[in-house]
């Protein structure tokens, strides 16, 4: 092991800018993902067809998630949480396809992607309760409780981050250490270990974000 | 003894002794959350879904450990 999992590898530089093997990855996902998408959703029609009914079960499946979760409409968080687990889905997945590691097992994916929640919990929190309504959560139940409501926000921001690159990371590697050791065929019930691993990161992560925006938004009480 | 022979040692007993209380705890909760659906299985949903959340707290503390390993392992500021 000579490549550090906390160390990125750079792949080329645009001006000064570096950019790392994770930042193409991503881009081209983003591009899958986007292309895809306009694809499947151009000819929406009223009897669905074959891609029509798998998108519409994705997306009607995240929504009931959502509503059961939240106890409210999902029709303002739908556009984020969903977008958030069908990235995360196939961003975990890619790891998959020879000769692409996955994004989320480099410690910046994930850490933007916790910053990314960290934000809109506010900002949903604001939008729905108003900013007094919104600063007043953080005085319950008794404003001694607002250092530590303060500290949970970030250190649960941080555990997200590290629970999805510790996750995927670690499975990377325990499949680089066995190739290593056994070579052929042993490291495959590994990989599908690792497949079932990254469906389940994706679920929590999308969960715990939208567990954490129910709580900004005082719909699940802290 | 060297820096880096007592990180090495360092990041075996964190991941070891830091997984053995996560993987006591992720058992209880599993087995509860097993219990309840037994005895009622129409909450299964929201039972797993609770269940699911629950791990990934525990879970955590496992990954800090794992964490602090790498750190130590990779990223020493001690060892250069």
């Amino acid at each position: 092991m000579n490549h550090s999992p906390l160390q990125t590898a750079i792949l080329f530089h645009v001006g000064i800018v570096p950019i790392s093997r994770t930042v193409v990855t991503t881009w081209g996902l983003m591009a899958v993902l986007s292309v895809a998408s306009w694809i499947v959703t151009r000819s929406f029609r009223v009897d669905a067809g074959g891609w029509q009914a798998m998108v519409e079960t994705v997306v009607a499946g995240i929504e009931e998630q959502i509503t059961a979760l939240l106890n409210r409409d999902a029709a303002p968080f739908l556009p984020l949480l969903g977008t958030l687990f069908i990235f995360l889905v196939v961003a975990n997945l890619c790891g998959i396809v020879p000769g692409v590691t996955a994004p989320t097992a480099s410690i910046e994916t994930p850490a933007a992607l916790a910053a990314i929640v960290f934000l809109s919990v506010h900002f949903y929190g604001v939008r729905m309760q108003g900013l007094g309504g919104y600063l007043k959560g953080y005085l319950k139940p008794n404003p001694v409780m607002l250092p530590f409501n303060i500290l949970s926000e970030l250190t649960r921001t941080f555990s997200l981050a590290m629970r999805l690159f510790g996750n995927i990371m670690s499975e990377e590697m325990a499949v680089a250490i066995i190739l290593a050791m056994a070579g052929l065929l042993v490291p495959i019930p590994f990989m599908a270990f690792g497949i079932l691993v990254g469906l389940v990161q994706a679920y929590i992560f999308s969960v715990l974000a939208t567990v954490f925006i129910g709580g900004g938004i005082g719909a699940i009480k802290k | 003894m060297t820096v880096q022979m007592l990180s090495i040692i360092g990041a075996v007993v964190a991941v070891a002794v830091g997984s053995i209380s996560p993987a006591l705890a992720e058992g209880r909760a599993v087995a509860a959350t097993m219990e309840g659906i037994a005895r009622q299985p129409e909450a299964a949903d929201s039972l797993s879904r609770t269940l699911f959340v629950g791990l990934a707290m525990i879970e955590t503390m496992a990954i800090y450990c794992l964490l602090v390993a790498l750190i130590l392992l990779f990223a020493n500021p001690f060892a250069r």
